[in-house]
C-alpha cells in the first residue's frame, strides 16, 4: 500500500483577476507527511478548499485514491481570463460537496478554528462520527440503533483519551484554551475516520513548547491511525522536523518542492520568504 | 440513584398534571375557559417546539409555520366535516364531487375505522404538509438566514392566498372558510376523554421531536446551527439534514394545525396569517431559542397571559369613583407587549436560554442557597 493518496493535476483556482492557485501539481504518497508552505496570501488555504470540495476549481483535477473527486475546465468567461497550461486537457466537470469528500476519507481542520462552540468537547467529536452512521433517521429516533449509538460514544471517549482531552469532555468547546481547541479540532477530524488528514496551520498561535508537542502528536496520530498527512504551516521548525516532502507556493505558483533540506537551500524560496528583489 | 429520583419525580409530575386534567374534565361545566386556554397552549406548544426544531436546533430562520399549519388544518377539516353537514358548509359554491364521493365512502366504513379516523385525518394533513415541504425545501433551503425567512414567509402567504382563492371553492370553500368541524375525539375507547386528547397528542409528538433531537441526527442539526462550513467538513450533508429538519418541522406544525381546526371548530384562511407565525415566534423567543421545555413553558405562559391573566386590563376600571382612562378593550395587548419587552430585556436569551428543565437544576439551586445560608451563620 505505497500508492498515491492524493494527486492534483494542473489545479488552478481563480477569483476574478486573482489566480490564487496556479497550476498546482502535487502527489502525496501513502503514509507521508507532506507540507505546503509559502508567504501570506500564497494560496495555501485556497488549495485546501479546492481539494476538499469547498470551491470548484477553475481548471484541473483532484484525484483521491485513484478516484477523480473534482475536475473542471475553464469555461465561458474563465476561458478568456485563464491562461494556464493544459487548458484543453480536462473535459469533464466533476463536482463533490465537502461532506461527500469527507465521507470518502478526507478530513480537515481550519486555519481560523471552527469548532461547534456552544457544544461540549464530547459532542464535538461525537457529531463527527455521524457521517459514518448506518441507522436511518427513524431508527435513530426510536433508538433502534442503541448498539451503534453506544459504540459511537465509546469510540468518542476512546479518541478523547488518545488525544488527551478526556478530562475536558464535558467542557464547552469555546471555553478551552487555544492550544486545546486546536487539538480538539484535530480530534474531531479524526473522528470521521479519515485516511488523509489536512491540517491548516495547526501550530498557529502556539508557543515553542506547544509546537514541539504538536509535532510529536502529529507523528503519533499518523502512526496510530494509519494516516497520510498534508499540512500548511508557518512554523519552519515544525515543518522541517516532520515533513517528508515540502511544496512551496508563492502568488499561487509552485516555486519549489523537495525534501526539507532541498527546500531550505533553494534560492527561490529564500527570495520569496525574505522578499529580496531580483537585481 | 439521582437518575431514578429524577425519573420518579418526572412520572409524579406528569401524573399530577394528568390528574388535574381528569378533574377538570369532571368539572368541565365551570372550567370552560381554563380548559380551552390549556388546550390552546398544548397545541401551540407543539407548533412552538416544531418551530424550535428548525430555528433553534438547526439554525434555519424560517417563518413558514402558519402556512404549514393551514395545510394541516384544511386537510383535517375537509376530511372530518360530517357528510350530512357538507351542504350547509359549502352552501355557496357546492363541494367538489370527488371529495364528496370519497367522504361518503369513508363514512360507510366500520366503527373501528371511525374511531381512529380523526387521527388518520391529522396524520394525512401532516403528511401532505411534509410532501409540500420536501418540494419547496429544494428551492428555499439554499437560502441563508434573512433570505430564508422572507422566502418562507412568502410561501406561507402564498398557501393562504391559494386556500382562499375562488378556484379552490369546491375544496376549501374559498373565502367562506370551513365550519362544522368535529371537536376533539376521545382516545382508547373513552379512556382518554375528548378534552384531554390534544394534551396526549401534543405530548406524544413533542416526545418524538425530543427523541429526534437527542439522536445522532439531532446532533447533526445542532452542528449545522453552530457552523455550517464545519458541519459540512465533518461529512454532514447540509441539504439532506436541513431538508429533514424542515420536513419534520412542517409535519408537526401541520399536525398541530389540524388540532387547531378541531379546537376552533371553524377555520378560514385569515386564521393563518402572519400574525399566527408571529405569535409562535414569540413563544419560541420567550421560552428560549433552542430549548424544548422553554417552548412548552412559553406556550402556556404566553397563551394564558394573553387570553386570561391580562383580561382584567380590558375591563373598565373605577378607582374611588375615578374612571381609569386606559382600561379599555385592547389595553391588555399593550400590557402584554410591555411584559414581553421586559422579559426579553431581563432574560436576553428567553426564559430558558438553550437549557432544558431538569430536576438536578432545581435541587442544585436549593442546595446552593442552603450552603450560602450556612456560610452566613458561621
Ligand atoms: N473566496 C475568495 N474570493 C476572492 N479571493 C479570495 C477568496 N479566497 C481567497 N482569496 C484570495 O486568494 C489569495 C490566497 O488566499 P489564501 O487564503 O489561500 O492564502 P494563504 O496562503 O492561505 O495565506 P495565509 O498564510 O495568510 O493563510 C489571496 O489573495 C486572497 O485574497
Ligand atoms: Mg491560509
Amino acid at each position: 500500500m505505497n500508492g498515491i493518496v492524493l494527486k492534483t493535476e494542473h489545479l488552478t483556482m481563480q477569483f476574478g483577476g486573482v489566480v490564487a492557485v496556479d497550476d498546482l501539481n502535487i502527489e502525496i504518497p501513502q503514509g507521508h507527511i507532506t507540507a505546503l508552505i509559502g508567504p501570506n496570501g500564497a494560496g495555501k488555504t485556497t488549495a485546501f478548499n479546492v481539494i476538499t470540495g469547498g470551491y470548484m476549481p477553475t481548471n484541473g483535477r483532484v484525484v483521491f485514491h485513484d478516484k477523480v473527486i473534482g475536475e473542471n475546465h475553464p469555461r465561458s468567461k474563465m476561458k478568456k481570463i485563464y491562461n494556464g497550461s493544459d487548458r484543453t486537457t480536462f473535459h469533464h466537470q466533476v463536482v463533490n460537496t465537502p461532506d461527500k469528500i469527507t465521507r470518502l476519507g478526507m478530513a480537515r481542520t481550519f486555519q481560523n478554528i471552527r469548532l461547534f462552540k456552544e457544544l461540549s468537547v464530547f459532542e464535538n467529536v461525537l457529531i463527527a462520527k455521524h457521517c459514518r452512521i448506518k441507522a436511518g433517521m427513524l431508527s435513530a429516533t426510536f433508538r433502534l440503533n442503541h448498539v451503534e449509538e453506544r459504540t459511537m460514544r465509546e469510540q468518542t471517549q476512546e479518541l478523547l483519551k488518545t488525544v488527551g482531552l478526556a478530562d475536558l469532555a464535558r467542557e464547552k468547546a469555546s471555553s478551552l484554551p487555544y492550544g486545546k481547541q486546536r487539538r480538539l479540532e484535530i480530534a474531531r477530524a479524526l473522528a470521521t475516520s479519515p485516511s488523509l488528514l489536512l491540517l491548516d496551520e495547526p501550530a498557529a498561535g502556539m508557543n515553542p513548547k506547544e509546537t514541539e508537542e504538536l509535532a510529536q502528536f502529529i507523528k503519533d496520530i499518523k502512526d496510530s491511525f494509519n494516516l497520510t498527512v498534508f499540512l500548511i504551516e508557518h512554523h519552519m521548525n515544525l515543518v522541517m522536523d516532520i515533513s517528508d516532502k515540502i511544496y512551496v507556493l508563492d502568488y499561487g505558483k509552485t516555486i519549489a518542492m523537495g525534501t526539507p533540506k532541498e527546500v531550505q537551500n533553494d534560492p527561490a524560496v529564500i527570495r520569496a520568504y525574505l522578499g529580496v528583489e531580483d537585481e | 440513584m439521582r437518575r431514578s429520583r429524577n425519573t420518579v419525580l418526572s412520572v409524579i409530575s406528569a401524573g399530577v398534571f394528568l390528574a388535574i386534567l381528569y378533574m377538570l374534565n369532571l368539572n368541565r361545566a365551570g372550567n370552560g375557559m381554563l380548559i380551552s386556554i390549556m388546550q390552546k397552549s398544548a397545541i401551540f406548544a407543539l407548533v412552538a417546539v416544531s418551530m424550535n426544531l428548525l430555528n433553534g436546533f438547526t439554525g434555519l430562520f424560517s417563518l413558514g409555520q402558519a402556512g404549514f399549519m393551514s395545510i394541516g388544518a384544511y386537510t383535517t377539516a375537509i376530511l372530518l366535516i360530517p357528510v350530512q353537514s357538507l351542504d350547509g358548509v359549502y352552501y355557496m359554491n357546492g363541494i367538489n364531487p370527488g371529495i364528496r364521493a370519497l367522504k361518503v365512502f369513508l363514512s360507510a366504513l366500520p366503527p373501528w375505522f371511525q374511531s381512529v379516523y380523526p387521527f388518520v385525518a391529522l396524520i394525512i394533513g401532516a403528511l401532505f404538509a411534509a410532501v409540500i415541504a420536501s418540494i419547496v425545501g429544494v428551492a428555499v433551503l439554499r437560502l441563508k438566514s434573512d433570505y430564508l425567512a422572507i422566502a418562507t414567509l412568502g410561501l406561507s402567504e402564498i398557501i393562504r392566498a391559494l386556500f382562499s382563492s375562488p378556484q379552490l371553492d369546491g375544496i376549501t370553500n374559498g373565502s367562506y372558510g370551513l365550519n362544522k368541524i368535529p371537536a376533539f375525539p376521545k382516545m382508547f375507547g373513552g379512556l382518554v376523554p375528548p378534552i384531554i386528547t390534544p394534551f396526549i397528542v401534543s405530548a406524544v409528538c413533542i416526545t418524538l421531536i425530543v427523541l429526534l433531537i437527542r439522536s445522532s441526527y439531532g446532533r447533526a442539526f445542532m452542528a449545522i446551527r453552530e457552523d455550517e462550513i464545519a458541519a459540512e467538513a465533518m461529512g454532514i450533508s447540509l441539504f439532506k439534514h436541513k431538508s429533514m429538519s424542515f420536513i419534520i418541522s412542517s409535519f408537526f406544525s401541520a399536525l398541530a394545525g389540524g388540532m387547531l381546526a378541531m379546537y376552533m371548530r371553524s377555520i378560514e384562511a385569515k386564521t393563518f396569517s402572519i400574525t399566527l407565525t408571529y405569535d409562535i415566534l414569540l413563544i419560541v423567543v420567550i421560552g428560549g431559542i433552542g430549548s424544548v421545555t422553554g417552548s412548552v413553558l412559553g406556550a402556556f405562559l404566553v397563551t394564558a397571559s394573553k387570553e386570561w391573566w391580562l383580561r382584567f386590563f380590558d375591563q373598565p376600571l373605577e378607582l374611588f369613583g375615578w374612571d381609569v382612562p386606559l382600561f379599555r378593550t385592547g389595553f391588555r395587548m399593550v400590557i402584554f407587549s410591555i411584559l414581553l419587552m421586559m422579559v426579553v430585556l431581563i432574560y436576553r436569551r428567553g426564559l430558558m436560554g438553550t437549557n432544558e428543565f431538569s430536576w438536578d437544576r432545581i435541587f442544585g439551586r436549593f442546595k446552593w442557597k442552603r450552603k450560602k445560608v450556612q456560610g452566613g451563620g458561621s
